[in-house]
């Protein structure tokens, strides 16, 4: 993909470079040409990178010593907070890795949203991007079931109970999702082989996310195509290396906070208590980063509906490429799709609060006001957004604003037109 | 290319398929099948509990196939509470006579059949039981009054072994 074919100058690095050319995808990750005008909102690639692998390299050490038992996860899980070195701070590194994966996630996809990193020709990069974070979901759930608390077990039950709301085959479903009748051993056991496989399951789509992206380059703060490699790009290395790195640190310290002073603050207390098949905890709550699909699942009141809200909520991403009407890619140059930007911010926000909260009363109004607007945003005001806002004009290259005066309006119409 | 004629090498073809299709799915089977309940799991089918320390508008909560299973006996107001109610009030509709044979006790999962946590007792707006995760009331029948549960509480098959014992599964 880069424009040079590239030789390595030593003669063993030739001979190894003809038989299996490692080098010369060494030398395109590293020349790779990116946009020179990338933020900081373009760092958090880099950070789930690094959060894919802390909770793989933290999960093996885990699995060296927890077991997966009904009778002897939470007993074992303990043995590691206690007795094994270092056990707690292992442990405490993947149960707050797993909310700051998330949470890094999160900025990633609103960042694609803001700056319209979702549109041609990336609309592969991004379905793949929804389809990884669909598997995080995954895993991240088993995960919590492992400990085998009551949270664990109740939120087990909840979240494979929604299976049931299938007609005809649900029940069936259900049943043979648990390996009972009810969750038990055998649901612990393949719940534990599962988030083992998804981890890597991920790795195999964060290569071709990574491939994908490689391939038109980076979308930027801009949102135009850029020439590469021009005077609009510089290489990865070193310039982007430094600029991740820097990122990469300030959320380390983050990360180090939550696992260091408060590592308990964002799972729930309830988990500190065995699993009891008899007894529901008062108030079921998901890990923070499902509430606002929580809340949009208790906010119908039709199981089955319930369900398929909750579903399309999620699936109603893969298809934003084609919702979103509008050429223009960047927020930027959108006056008003910016505003509706951060209501959507606002209203995913509003929906994670009352996910938490009972579902009752003024939280409950609250949550299917959100929820409504949620899918109004998605298959109404992007569709109509694209075809009716009046967009500014964007500048021909990132320098040009800097270097060339104010962008010439009507070339830049003539380019807005081009990219159709 | 043009003319399309099914010849000897087509039905080879196809015959090649559907022997494959047929071979995967006889190799895939076993790999869906062990996820289903084994027969360790299946063996622990029936359950018997002494009711005998029971008395009226009280309820013990035993477990029958790894879940709990509420044992009520109702005192003479609920059973009327229970019997009173028209059938068209009702979300699924189901007579209280059908649901509690012995009108005095009555045996259901403690199951909410919305998502499955365990309601409470002597709770919600039908003097019945209430679900706490997503908010389903149900009456002295442990039928669905209120709430996103889409039907009653399950009756399990059981039956009195003798007038203290009550046999489940």
């Amino acid at each position: 993909m880069s424009d040079h074919e590239y030789t390595p100058k030593s003669k063993a690095g030739k001979w190894f470079n003809d038989r299996l050319p490692l080098l010369t995808l060494a030398n395109h990750l590293t020349d790779y040409p990116t946009p020179k005008n990338l933020n900081y909102w373009w760092t958090f690639g880099g950070i789930l990178t690094f959060c894919l692998i802390t909770q793989i390299v933290t999960g093996l050490t885990l699995a060296m010593h927890y077991i997966a038992h009904a009778d002897m996860a939470f007993e074992s899980v303990e043995h590691i907070m206690r007795d094994v070195n270092y056990g707690w701070l292992i442990r405490y590194i993947h149960a707050n890795g797993a909310s700051m994966f998330f949470l890094a996630v999160y900025i990633h996809i609103f960042r694609s949203l803001f700056y319209g990193s979702y549109k041609a020709p990336r609309e592969i990069i991004w379905i793949i991007g929804i389809i990884i974070y669909l598997l995080m979901m995954a895993a991240a759930f088993m995960g919590y079931v492992l400990p085998w608390g009551q949270m664990s077990f109740w939120g087990a039950t909840v979240i494979t109970n929604l299976f049931s709301a299938i007609p005809l085959v649900g029940e069936g479903i259900v049943t043979w999702l648990w390996g009972g009748y009810s969750v038990d051993n055998p649901t612990l056991t393949r719940f534990f082989t599962l988030h083992y496989l998804i981890p890597f399951l991920i790795l195999g789509l964060v290569v071709l996310h990574i491939w994908a992206l490689h391939v038109p380059g980076n979308n930027n703060p801009v949102g135009i195509d850029v020439k590469k490699p021009s005077k609009d790009t510089v290489p990865f290395h070193p310039y982007i290396v430094i600029k991740d790195g820097f990122a990469l640190l300030m959320f380390m310290i983050v990360f180090a906070f939550f696992v260091f002073y408060t590592p308990n603050i964002l799972g729930h207390a309830d988990n500190y208590i065995e699993a009891d098949p008899l007894v529901t905890p008062a108030h079921i709550v998901p890990e923070w980063y499902l509430l606002p699909f929580y809340a949009i699942l208790r906010s119908v009141p039709d199981k089955l509906l319930g369900v398929i809200a909750m579903l399309s909520a999620i699936l109603i991403l893969a298809a934003l490429p084609w919702l979103d009407t509008s050429k223009i890619r960047s927020a930027v140059f959108r006056p008003l799709y910016k505003q509706f930007y951060w209501i959507l911010v606002a209203d995913v926000l509003i929906l994670g609060y009352v996910g938490a909260m009972p579902a009752e009363g003024l939280y409950l109004l609250v949550a299917r006001v959100a929820t409504a607007y949620y899918f109004l945003h998605f298959l109404v005001i992007l569709p109509v957004l694209g075809l009716k806002e009046k967009t500014l004009p964007i500048p021909l290259s990132i320098t040009e604003p800097i270097l060339g005066g104010t962008a010439n309006l009507a070339t830049a119409r003539n380019k807005e037109s081009s990219i159709k | 290319m043009s003319e399309k004629k099914t010849n000897r090498r087509d039905f080879l073809f196809t015959a090649t398929y559907a022997v494959g299709a047929v071979g995967v799915g006889a190799t895939v089977w076993p790999m869906i099948d062990q996820m289903n309940p084994d027969a360790s799991v299946k063996a622990l089918a029936s359950t018997e509990v002494d009711v005998s320390s029971l008395t009226p508008g009280k309820t013990i909560t035993v477990l029958w196939r790894g879940k709990p299973v509420f044992i009520r006996r109702r005192t003479e107001d609920e059973i009327a509470d229970a019997r009173s109610v028209k059938l068209d009030d009702l979300k699924d509709p189901e007579k209280d006579e059908d649901r509690a044979k012995n009108p005095e006790w009555l045996v259901m999962l403690g199951v909410c059949t919305h998502l499955g946590c365990v309601p409470l007792n002597d709770k919600g707006d039908y003097n019945g039981w209430f679900c706490p995760c997503h908010g389903s009331h149900y009456d002295t029948s442990g039928r669905i009054r209120k709430g996103p549960a889409p039907t009653n509480m399950e009756v399990p098959k059981y039956e009195f072994v003798n007038a203290n014992t009550i046999k489940i599964g």
